[in-house]
């Protein structure tokens, strides 16, 4: 519902909106779940220069759920990392805003992601790449709920953990929906979090709407100090639009009318 | 050749700390100096090829070049979407060092053979593909593989294999080497293949063919002007490889014959591994005879084309 949802939250939101009209389709859904995810990170905890992408000492952020670029475009155009006007252009030929992210074209983009499964195993290349060269950069790995269905994810889950990876978080927005239906019906990943402990992972669970929450837990990072972390965001698929909420029907939708994009505008007023 | 190929990773982290290793589950020792010398730069990380592809790619985004060393079949089949993704789609410079090429493990079954790998690598953008005909010649492949800019997949042969290759004919990534001169006809052969190739060459030279042999040790970029000037003086063409003859080497040559539709076009035959899994075990020398790649036979089908023209 978007009576919590304050105004910067609400703005993030407006610029998605943009997008998905630019484009006339997208992932609205499981963008919305990951805003205040990616709003806490970038406004608080990431360390990086918008005007130099490739700061060796940035920290580095990864979109494994790569589907959920719009919040990611949007953050990113906030911060400056491209002219907020590109958004615009989203999936259009002549733009760089794919409907997956794409490394290289996209500043600020780490990784090219969209197949599932790759941003975990490559964020702990970086993570090791980081430690050997005694870094104190960190790697944060966004995935999706549905995502970890994919037994890569838990190949490089065990390899974090034997390497001691107290520089790698994994983030999980957990909304709960994947394609198809509730993650619970397609293939339920309970007990979630036991599984992270048991591949080695220091676990904590968060309401990843809640903006307080996730900065405080996210400023006490490594939870151990010789471990990989891995925050379970309880989230809500479609977050801010009541008609999207939960639904699975708006995991992706294309054919936006301008009727729709109207409706999910008013949403946020 | 294997051997040979893991000796120069260990050198080339000896003058170059980009240099890393990275092993799936190899057998006990693999590397073992390496691991002693430089323990943060070797790693044996379980059976899990996903994830060592994608972790390689990391490494690599990071600024390391990562040699990675594992069965030639689970690392191209098994991974094939991080092959495509995490190192093509980022042309990360990562090294895929893939053990068995061919019929290597033919008393291990099909599970373990890696046919297709050349075709399916080959389908990649920004993939190199190389097949050293001897462990000299992998010698030299290897130092040059350091400031090559792409990922690369380097098809290893069974191992004591004979010395074909010659110090004088260097090394240079996607320039083949005209190893026997011949007018008549000319074997174009890839790997170890071009050691069978050389002698079926010697067969047909004490009948009075002269028949030269091309050794492309790079199948991708492929030498398309050090083909083509075979292409348009030789009479009779024969390509061989170890592996499925469908979308191989073979067919690249075939492609390129195509795409340049040259004046005079010899007939080309393919000499490879039919479409069809093998159904024997056995030894890699029972499967080759069996798919009819012998010297013997490398010479009947060149005795053919040379007879049909």
């Amino acid at each position: 519902m978007t009576q919590n949802l304050d105004s910067r939250s609400k703005e993030l939101r407006r610029s998605i909106i943009d997008a998905l009209k630019g484009g006339g389709r997208g992932h609205l859904g499981s963008s919305m779940s990951m805003v205040e995810i990616l709003r806490v990170l970038y406004d608080s905890i990431l360390r990086y220069r918008a005007v130099d992408p490739g700061w060796q000492d940035r920290d580095r952020f990864i979109l494994s759920k790569g589907h959920g670029c719009l919040a990611l475009y949007a953050i990113l155009a906030d911060k400056g990392f491209f002219p907020r006007e590109e958004l615009l252009g989203f999936c259009r030929s002549d733009s760089r805003l794919g409907g997956h992210p794409e490394r290289g074209k996209v500043p600020g983009v780490e990784a090219s992601t969209g197949a599932l499964g790759h941003g975990l195993p490559i964020g702990v290349g970086i993570a090791l790449g980081l430690k050997i060269k005694r870094s104190d950069s960190r790697v944060m790995v966004l995935t999706g709920d549905g995502e970890i269905n994919e037994g890569s994810n838990w190949e490089a889950a065990m390899s974090a953990a034997k390497h001691q990876l107290s520089n790698l978080t994994v983030m999980i927005d957990y909304n709960k929906i994947q394609s198809y239906g509730p993650t619970k019906e397609v293939l339920d990943l309970e007990p979630l979090a036991d599984k992270w402990r048991a591949f080695g992972f220091a676990v904590s669970e968060v309401d990843g709407h809640d903006i307080a929450a996730l900065e405080r837990l996210l400023m006490s990072l490594p939870l151990v100090d010789d471990r990989p972390t891995a925050i379970i965001c309880h989230t809500v698929k479609g977050k801010g639009f009541p008609f999207a909420e939960g639904n699975p029907e708006w995991h992706h939708k294309s054919g936006l009318t301008e009727s729709d994009i109207q409706s999910m505008y008013d949403c946020l007023n | 050749m294997r051997k040979a190929a893991l000796e120069c990773v260990h050198e080339l982290s000896r003058f170059d700390e980009r240099v890393l290793f990275i092993g799936s589950d190899l057998g006990p020792g693999v590397l073992s100096k390496m691991r002693a010398e430089f323990p943060d730069r070797w790693f044996m990380e379980g059976v899990s090829e996903q994830h060592i592809v994608g972790m390689a790619a990391g490494l690599a985004m990071e600024g390391f070049i990562p040699y990675v060393n594992t069965i030639a079949t689970f690392l191209t089949r098994r991974c094939y979407e991080q092959v495509a993704v995490d190192l093509c789609l980022h042309d990360l410079p990562v090294r895929l060092i893939a053990n068995g090429g061919g019929g290597v493990y033919a008393p291990l079954g099909p599970t373990h053979l890696a046919l297709e790998d050349i075709a399916i690598m080959r389908a990649l953008p920004n993939m190199t593909i190389v097949a050293p005909c001897d462990a000299d010649e992998m010698r030299r492949f290897m130092h040059h593989s350091l400031n090559w800019p792409h990922p690369i997949y380097i098809r290893l042969a069974k191992g004591g294999d004979s010395i074909v290759s010659d110090p004088k004919h260097g090394f240079e990534l996607g320039r083949s080497i005209k190893i026997r001169e011949g007018s008549e006809g000319v074997f174009m052969s890839t790997g170890v293949m071009t050691q069978v190739a050389l002698e079926a060459s010697e067969i047909l030279g004490r009948e009075g063919h002269e028949i030269g042999v091309r050794h492309v040790h790079t199948i991708k970029p492929l030498d398309r002007d050090g083909v083509m000037s075979d292409i348009s003086r030789a009479v009779s063409v024969v390509t061989v490889e170890e592996g499925f003859v469908n979308g191989g080497f073979g067919s690249a040559v075939l492609e390129l014959c195509s795409e340049t539709s040259p004046e005079h076009l010899p007939k080309v035959a393919r000499i490879g591994i039919p479409d069809a899994f093998p159904t024997a075990y056995g030894s890699q020398q029972t499967l080759l005879s069996s798919w009819n790649i012998t010297a013997q036979s490398l010479a009947m089908v060149m005795r053919n084309h040379l007879g049909a023209r």
